[in-house]
């Protein structure tokens, strides 16, 4: 197995913790044939979802479509096909993390403000060590209150080092130091914190374009892996995010965090389907080992409990 | 999408104006368009049903009135109801006698929960209270001192002369899970400490937590008892989707909040879980967060958070935020320029800036009513924006004071240094000298001159409004309008 656990039984205990909570119950009126009915209790479920309009009413033309095609017979089948199709979607990427062949391989955790990127990158950095990996942190936050501190007691309860700078500092000043580290010592693994920032602001989007610059600069092929890191309860607005955050420092997949609430995340579907960037791990709650691979079944699965 | 919206609330409702009443099939044929901009801007589902129920049920029968088209006299009526259903407003911070009131915060992980006890401390320290601010955060690494730093810039920097004290135990922190239970002592010390200080108010900082998580809730649920704060605040993202209602809820049930306060207002979410979140609990919002300094704190206003959710445009929003950029002295410095026809390229340079300061300008132009839909299409240039940057920096003092000194040479020189082609820098001189020659008009000319102005300008090229491309016309009502700048710096500021 890989270096992460894998996501279905990480959602099975959430949805357990869900249901017992929330008092909700299994199944639902989605068998049967395609009437108004069913129709609007899957849009409804998709919406509850955070999948959205535009994309809900994707996947529901195309539902119409099959069913004018006569493809649905049993009691069962929309539900089913639905979830093939959702599945489809979702599907025929690779969710693997790029490492770098030999020297480090430099990963680079970007998002808004609050998303859960420090946590996210404390979790990487547990599941590396435990492989045996080496790893070093760079303390690139020089921003918010108290964020090199948070990120230096992550790496003195994991073991692994950190390299910081002046608070206020340059956050550009810190990937290079951090970089040349990591050269230096030959560390396997580089993992970058960045501070929260929203997409709309120019220069700061234009500061990370910089960071990511000084990692390539110094080392071929970096930064390896640059995750924007999701808030699973993020609404809409998360397509423009990833689309931000992916003009100014090229993504390259999704941390979605925070999955072990009762947010489902299906904002996901829509920005693998737009922008063709995939979720690669998810983050199932606040200690170093609440983090898993992303699974499409069982996240779809999940999706439609209701 | 306002547009869109009203575009498609206008075919859906056409055939209505001859009868001159409200009926139910135009009416829910027309809902479908605002159903689908409220769930783009992320209102609960069930929400929006029940909304479209209530609309349906106002709109029927009523008359359309003759100078209304249906489809704006709908808008009308869902505009309405949403900025009821977010009102009234209610920014009070009740105070209590004797001190010191308590305000709990509380709210999901990494909802904003710490910063905005500083922007309350502020904003109390700026009414003159004085505060203690407690953190009861004993599980994030380095919560409490975040909330340390945080509250002792408040005291340091923010406005007025009260003291804003820090109360902690960093001795009591521990990992994850270890320490459920023990916020509750320190918020019953905190509170006696605050007694014993005096301090007007104090605030309690609390864990993030996942509303489903029953031994972290029921530690709110204690702390609740045993302090009986006197307000109890609900951290929401605004960027956050249909989960609002759950973790509002939730949150809700157990500790029963006394508002709600919206952060991350300054992202581009249309904040659709504004309502989602008034609707299940009922609290009034109080404040959204503009930022992450501790001054970033705005009252809420349900009148323009309506328009945003619809998608047309936040006018007022975009109004403050060009005054507080653009100062009135330079205003009226500016105002006074352009009546002489003295316009600079340094001038020209400033307003560049302070227009890029506002915001990315799609994001500005579409804080315009109507503009919000032609947006879409339209390119604005912000590459290009650096371009002419580029291009000013690269004029000498006396080249920007005087664009007419410009001659061959110079202009290879600009290129050269501004890394563009001599083709760019005749482009923006051209564009330039245009400008200054309608001020002037505009400014100096009677209306006679005015008129002029605004003919050359409605037929000037779109590409000739620097870093703009396929502006689509803004129609000639607005320009009109454009009568000083001064004076409407003025009026704005009597406004107030
Ligand atoms: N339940 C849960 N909480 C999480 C998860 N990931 C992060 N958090 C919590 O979310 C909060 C914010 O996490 P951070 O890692 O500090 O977020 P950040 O993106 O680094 O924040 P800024 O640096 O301020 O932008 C913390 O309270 C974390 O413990 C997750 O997967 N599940
Ligand atoms: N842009 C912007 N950022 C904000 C705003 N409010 C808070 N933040 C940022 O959001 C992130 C999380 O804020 P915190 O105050 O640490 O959140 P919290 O709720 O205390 O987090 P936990 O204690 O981990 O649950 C930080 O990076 C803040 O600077 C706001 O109104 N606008
Ligand atoms: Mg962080
Ligand atoms: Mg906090």
């Amino acid at each position: 197995m890989g270096l992460f656990a894998t996501t279905a039984g990480a959602i099975r205990r959430v949805l357990a913790r869900t249901r017992e909570v929330m008092g909700g119950s299994l199944g639902g009126p989605l068998s049967g044939p395609l009437s108004a009915e069913v129709i609007d209790e899957i849009e409804g479920r998709l919406m509850r979802a955070d999948v959205g309009p535009g994309a809900t009413t994707a996947i529901i033309d195309e539902l119409r479509a099959s069913h004018r095609a006569g493809r649905f017979t049993g009691a069962g089948d929309t539900i089913e096909f639905l979830k093939q199709r959702l599945k489809q979607r979702l599907q025929a990427v690779d969710r693997s993390l790029l490492m770098a062949p030999d020297g480090p391989t430099v990963i680079l955790m970007v998002g808004v403000n609050g998303s859960g990127k420090t946590t996210s990158l404390a979790k990487m950095a547990a599941s590396f060590r435990s492989r045996g990996q080496s790893v070093i942190i760079a303390a690139a936050d020089t921003y918010r209150a108290a964020a090199v501190s948070q990120l230096e007691i992550w790496a003195d309860r994991l073991d692994v080092d950190i390299v910081k700078g002046a608070a206020g500092g340059d956050p550009a000043a810190v990937v290079f130091d951090a970089v040349t580290a990591a050269r230096a010592r030959g560390i396997d693994v580089l993992l970058i914190d960045t501070a929260g920032r929203l997409h709309t602001q120019r220069n700061l989007m234009r500061q990370l374009t910089k960071i990511r610059g000084v990692a390539a600069k110094k080392i071929a092929g970096a930064p390896h892996e640059v995750l924007l890191v999701l808030d699973a309860t993020a609404g809409q607005n998360a397509i423009r995010q990833a689309e931000q955050f992916k003009a100014a420092v090229d993504v390259t997949g999704i941390f979605l965090a925070k999955l072990d609430g009762t947010a489902k995340g299906g904002i996901v579907v829509a920005i693998q389907d737009v922008l063709g960037i995939p979720v690669k791990l998810i983050g199932v709650g606040e200690t170093p080992d609440d983090v898993e691979t992303f699974e499409p079944d069982a996240f779809i699965e999940a999706m439609f409990e209701p | 999408m306002f547009e869109s919206l009203s575009q498609g609330l206008g075919s859906a409702l056409r055939n209505l104006s001859g009868r001159g009443r409200i009926s139910e099939d135009n009416v829910r044929e027309a809902m479908a368009e605002v159903r689908t901009a409220l769930l783009e801007a992320d209102v609960h589902v069930d929400v929006v049903s029940d909304f479209c129920e209530e609309v349906v049920a106002a709109a029927l029968g009523r008359e359309v009135t003759r100078s209304l088209k249906p489809g704006d006299e709908m808008i009308g009526i869902v505009h309405e109801r949403l900025t009821e259903l977010m009102g009234p407003v209610d920014s009070h911070i009740m105070l209590v006698e004797p001190v010191p009131t308590i305000v709990m915060m509380c709210g999901l992980q990494g909802s904003g929960k710490t910063t905005t006890c500083g922007k309350l401390a502020a904003y109390l320290k700026g009414r003159g209270k004085s505060v203690m601010v407690a953190a009861a955060d004993l599980q994030r690494p380095a919560a409490v001192e975040q909330l340390g730093i945080v509250t002792a810039q408040v005291d340091r920097e923010g406005r007025g002369s009260a003291k804003v004290h820090f109360y902690a135990e960093p001795e009591k922190c521990a990992e994850y899970g270890r320490v459920t239970g023990v916020a509750v002592g320190v918020c019953r010390r905190a509170v006696k400490a605050a007694r014993n200080a005096g301090v007007d108010v104090v605030i309690l900082d609390t864990a993030g937590r996942l509303h489903i998580d029953d031994a972290l809730m029921k530690e709110l649920e204690s702390v609740n008892r045993a302090v009986n704060p006197h307000q109890i605040y609900l951290i929401v993202d605004a960027m956050v989707g249909q989960d609002a209602v759950n973790s509002a809820k939730a949150f809700h049930e157990r500790l029963a909040v006394d508002g709600v306060i919206l952060t991350k207002f300054d992202s581009d979410t249309r904040g659709g879980a504004a309502l989602s979140v008034k609707r299940v609990t009922g609290a009034p919002i109080k404040f959204v967060g503009t930022g992450e300094r501790f001054e970033d704190l705005e009252e809420f206003h349900p009148q323009r958070m309506a328009g945003r959710i619809l998608g047309m445009g936040d006018v007022v929003g975009l109004v403050e935020r060009a005054q507080q950029e653009v100062s009135e002295d330079e205003a009226e410095r500016l105002a006074e320029k352009m009546a002489e026809g003295r316009l600079t390229m340094d001038d020209f340079l400033d307003q560049l800036r302070s227009m890029r300061r506002m915001g990315p300008m799609k994001q500005l132009l579409g804080m315009l009513p109507g503009v919000g839909a032609a947006m879409k299409d339209m390119d604005v240039d912000e590459k290009q924006l650096d371009r002419l940057e580029g291009i000013v920096h690269s004029m000498t003092s006396r080249e920007r004071e005087n664009i007419k000194l410009l001659n061959k040479s110079r202009v290879k020189r600009i290129a050269r240094g501004s890394g563009t082609s001599q083709g760019e820098v005749n482009k923006l001189t051209r564009q330039f000298e245009m400008l200054q020659k309608m001020t002037k008009q505009m400014a100096g000319g009677g209306m006679k001159g005015r008129i002029n102005a605004i003919r050359e300008l409605s037929k000037a090229d779109p590409s000739m409004i620097p870093g703009m491309s396929g502006m689509p016309s803004l129609g000639r009502r607005g320009t009109t309008k454009t009568t000083s700048l001064k004076r409407r710096f003025k009026q704005r500021k009597k406004g107030r």
